[in-house]
C-alpha cells in the first residue's frame, strides 16, 4: 500500500477559523468539555476568555447550556470528541437542541478511528448515523484540514443546528485553502465514465489515490467529495447513477447509517444502482500506534476502495 | 367592631375597607418590612441591634433586612440616622398606622390583586381557577401529570403573577425573566397559568395533546411564553444555566428560573449544571424543586432516595431555602430572597403535596390515573 501524505491537521486549521470567526462576530460562544488543548479551541479560549465556556468533563451539560445560549441569542459552538458530543449527549442534541432547531454548532472532533492509539473507548464511527437521524440537523464530513476551515464558517453563518466531523491530527490535503465550499453541495473532483467513487472525510484523498490505480487497469472512476452528509446533494448522487450506473461510497464510518446509507436510500427509492459501500464493518475499533495501520485493518485503503470499484461494476453489468 | 387605629377616627370606615386597605398595604410592603415595624420598641434603639435580633429569630440574612430597613426609611415609615450621627430608630406616625393595619396577621398573599388577563383578581382566586383548569384540560385530553401539575401550580402562580417581569403580549420580549419548566411533565399547570396571564386564549387550553395544536404533552418552544423545549427529565437545568450565562455575557439584568421536581433530581445531569452553576457564580439563575416526595413509580424515598436536598445543593455551593410551597407569602418571601444570594445560584426547596387541593389526590397516587367524569365532578366541587 502506498503511504499517505499527512500534511495537515483538520482540528488545527478549525481552531484558527474559529478564533478569525471570533474576531468578525460577537455572538460566537465556544464551550469546551475540558479538552480545548486537544480539539484547539484553545486558540479561541486565549483570545476571548469571556466567550469561552468551560464546562468541565460533563458534554450532556455543555450540550444543555449551549442550547440556552442559542435561545439566548448567541451562536454557541459546542466542541468535544466525537464519541462523546454524538453519543454520550445524543439525547440532549435531540431534545434540548434540534426539536427546538436552535441555532448550536456540534462539533466532533477525533472522529473514526483517528485517535488510533486511544482505541475503542474513543473511537466514534456510528457519529454520522446518530446525527443524521436527527431531523433539522445538518451533518458534514469535511476532506482535509482547508475545507475543515471553510465547513466551519459556512455552518456559522446558517442559522439552525448542525454537527461537523473532524479528524485528530495530521491528514492528507486535497483542497487549497480558501477552497470554495458550498453546504450541501458535492464537489466533483474527477470526472470518470466507468464508476462514481463517492466519499468524505479522509477517504476522500484515498479516492484520488483510488482513481490514479485504476486508470493502469483501464477503469476511468470519477471522484466526488460528498462533505454534507445531510443535506445529501442527491442531484449529483442522481448523476453519478444515471452517468456510471456504478456507485462506491468510502468513509471513515460504519457501513450502516453513514453517506453510503443515505445514497443506497436515496438510490433504492428513486433510482436503483449498485452501491458498494467502503467503511467500518460492523465492529469496535482498536489501538495501534499508528493510524495507518488501523485503516488498513479496517479496510479503508485505495486498495480496499478498488475492489468495491471492481465489485460496483461487475454489479451493473450482471444487471444488464 | 373597627380596629383600634380608627376608634376616634372622623371619617367613619367599614370593615370592607380595611380589608381592601390591608390588602394595598401588604402589596406595597414585604413581609420583612413588616416584621421590622412590628419590632421596633418603644423605647429607643439601634437600628442595627433590633435587625440583628430579627435576624436571628426568624433567620433572615441582615443584608436583606438592612435592604428593607431603608426601604422603609424612604416611605417614611421609620426613622433613623446614619452613622456617624446615629441616634435611635423611631416609628413614624405613618409607620404606626401601617404596622397596626398588619399586626397580629402572617401576611398571605391570598387577597393581594394580580394582573391576569380580565383584569385584577386576587390571588387566591387566581389558584382556585388554575386548578380547575388543570382538572378539566387533563381530564379532557384523557391523559397527563395531574399530581405533578397541582403540586407546582403555586409556584408558577407566584411566578407569573407576583415575581418574574414579563409580557404576555411580547413573548420574546429580550428583557424579560426565563422560566424552564424542566420538570416538563407538569405542563398542563404552567400551560394554564400562561394562559391566564394572556398568552394564549383560554378557550385553547382544551387542546391539550392533541395533534397539531400549540399544547402538546411537554412543553415546545414554539408555543407563546414557553422558553425552552423540555419533557426529556434532567436537561431544563442545563438549558437554564446557559440563559444565565447568556445574560451576563450581555449584562442584562433579567433572571432564570428552573422548576424541577424532585424525582427528576435522580438524572445525573442535574447535578453536572449544578455545579457549572455554581463554578460560574451565577447570581441571576434560581431553580426551584417541587418537593412533592413522589415519583412515577412510588415515594421518592423508596424509589432512590434523595437524602437531603437541601444539603446536596448547599454542597454544591449554592444558596439554599426550604420553604413551604403553598403558601403564597412563604415562596414570594424565598424567592425575593433568592435576588439578593450574595455572588451564586440559588434554590428553593419547595415543599408540595402531590395533588395539592383536591383532598382525594393529596399526597397518594391517585393523581397518576385521569379523573372521571364523576371524580372530575368531585374534584372541581373541592375548589369552588
Amino acid at each position: 500500500m502506498m503511504k499517505l501524505k499527512m500534511q495537515a491537521s483538520q482540528v488545527e486549521s478549525f481552531g484558527k477559523a474559529l478564533l478569525s470567526i471570533g474576531l468578525e462576530r460577537d455572538d460566537l460562544v465556544v464551550l469546551d468539555p475540558d479538552v480545548s488543548d486537544s480539539t484547539k479551541t484553545a486558540y479561541f479560549a486565549e483570545r476571548f476568555p469571556e466567550r469561552f465556556i468551560s464546562v468541565g468533563i460533563s458534554e450532556q451539560d455543555m450540550i444543555g447550556i449551549a442550547a440556552g445560549l442559542a435561545a439566548s441569542g448567541k451562536t454557541p459552538v459546542a466542541c468535544g470528541f466525537a464519541m462523546f458530543t454524538s453519543g454520550r449527549a445524543w439525547e440532549q442534541v435531540a431534545n434540548s437542541v434540534a426539536r427546538s432547531n436552535l441555532n448550536v454548532k456540534v462539533v466532533g472532533t477525533h472522529g473514526g478511528l483517528s485517535p488510533s492509539a486511544d482505541g475503542a473507548s474513543h473511537q466514534a464511527f456510528g457519529d454520522v448515523a446518530l446525527m443524521r437521524v436527527l431531523p433539522n440537523m445538518k451533518v458534514v464530513v469535511p476532506a482535509d484540514a482547508p475545507e475543515a476551515e471553510e465547513a466551519i464558517r459556512t455552518l456559522v453563518e446558517w442559522y439552525g443546528p448542525s454537527y461537523l466531523r473532524l479528524g485528530r491530527g495530521s491528514s492528507p490535503v486535497v483542497y487549497d485553502y480558501g477552497c470554495e465550499f458550498t453546504l450541501g453541495k458535492a464537489t466533483v473532483l474527477r470526472e470518470g465514465s466507468d464508476a462514481t467513487i463517492m466519499a468524505n472525510g479522509i477517504m476522500v484523498s484515498m479516492a484520488l489515490i483510488t482513481a490514479d490505480k485504476l486508470v493502469v487497469e483501464g477503469i476511468d472512476a470519477g471522484v466526488v467529495d460528498v462533505h454534507t452528509v445531510k443535506p445529501l446533494d442527491e442531484a449529483s448522487v442522481d448523476r453519478a447513477a444515471t452517468e456510471t450506473g456504478a456507485i462506491v461510497v468510502a468513509e471513515e464510518h460504519s457501513v450502516i447509517g453513514g453517506l453510503g446509507s443515505a445514497v443506497a436510500e436515496f438510490l433504492a427509492e428513486s433510482r436503483p444502482t449498485p452501491v458498494v459501500r467502503v467503511g467500518i464493518r460492523d465492529r469496535f475499533g482498536d489501538s495501534s500506534r499508528s493510524y495507518e495501520d488501523l485503516l488498513r485493518k479496517y479496510g479503508l485503503t485505495p486498495d480496499d476502495i478498488v475492489e468495491a470499484v471492481r465489485a460496483s461494476m461487475g454489479l451493473r453489468d450482471r444487471e444488464r | 367592631m373597627p380596629p383600634r387605629w380608627c376608634k376616634d377616627a372622623p371619617i367613619p370606615i367599614s370593615d370592607a375597607q380595611v380589608d381592601d386597605l390591608r390588602r394595598i398595604v401588604l402589596r406595597t410592603i414585604n413581609k420583612n418590612q413588616v416584621l421590622i415595624l412590628t419590632h421596633i420598641p418603644r423605647v429607643p434603639a439601634s437600628i442595627t441591634s433590633i435587625l440583628r435580633e430579627i435576624s436571628r429569630k426568624y433567620q433572615i440574612p441582615l443584608s436583606t433586612l438592612k435592604r428593607n430597613a431603608q426601604i422603609l426609611r424612604d416611605l417614611n415609615l421609620i426613622r433613623y440616622g446614619e452613622a456617624p450621627k446615629f441616634s435611635g430608630v423611631e416609628i413614624t406616625e405613618l409607620g404606626q398606622f401601617i404596622s397596626n393595619l398588619t399586626t397580629g396577621e402572617e401576611p398571605s398573599l391570598l387577597g393581594n390583586m394580580v394582573k391576569t388577563r380580565s383584569g385584577f383578581v386576587p390571588f387566591g382566586s387566581v389558584t382556585k381557577t388554575l386548578r380547575k383548569r388543570v382538572l378539566r384540560m387533563i381530564a379532557e385530553a384523557g391523559s397527563g401529570h395531574l399530581g405533578a401539575s397541582l403540586s407546582a401550580i403555586d409556584v408558577l402562580a407566584i411566578l407569573y403573577f407576583m415575581k418574574m417581569r414579563h409580557d404576555p403580549s411580547d413573548p420574546d420580549w429580550p428583557e424579560r425573566d426565563r422560566l424552564v419548566l424542566s420538570k416538563g411533565h407538569a405542563a398542563p399547570a404552567l400551560y394554564a397559568v400562561l394562559a391566564e396571564a394572556g398568552y394564549f386564549p383560554v378557550e385553547s387550553l382544551s387542546t391539550l395533546r392533541r395533534m397539531g395544536g400549540m399544547l402538546p404533552g411537554h412543553p415546545e418552544i414554539r408555543t407563546p411564553g414557553i422558553d425552552a423545549s423540555t419533557g426529556s427529565l434532567g436537561q431544563g437545568l442545563s438549558i437554564a444555566v446557559g440563559m444565565a450565562l447568556a445574560a451576563k455575557m450581555d449584562e442584562a439584568s433579567y433572571r432564570v428560573y428552573a422548576l424541577l421536581g424532585d424525582g427528576e433530581l435522580n438524572e445525573g445531569q442535574i447535578w453536572e449544571a449544578a455545579a457549572t452553576a455554581a463554578h460560574h457564580r451565577l447570581d441571576n439563575l434560581t431553580v426551584i424543586v417541587d418537593r412533592n416526595g413522589y415519583q412515577l413509580t412510588g415515594r421518592t424515598e423508596d424509589v432512590k432516595a434523595p437524602g437531603s436536598i437541601v444539603d446536596k445543593f448547599r454542597a454544591f455551593g449554592w444558596e439554599v431555602l426550604d420553604t413551604d410551597g403553598h403558601n403564597p407569602a412563604s415562596i414570594l418571601d424565598a424567592l425575593e430572597r433568592c435576588d439578593m444570594a450574595p455572588g451564586g445560584p440559588s434554590a428553593v426547596i419547595a415543599r408540595t403535596t402531590k395533588g395539592k387541593g383536591v383532598s382525594f389526590m393529596e399526597g397518594n397516587q391517585f393523581s397518576r390515573k385521569t379523573p372521571n367524569a364523576r371524580e372530575l365532578e368531585r374534584a372541581l366541587s373541592e375548589l369552588t
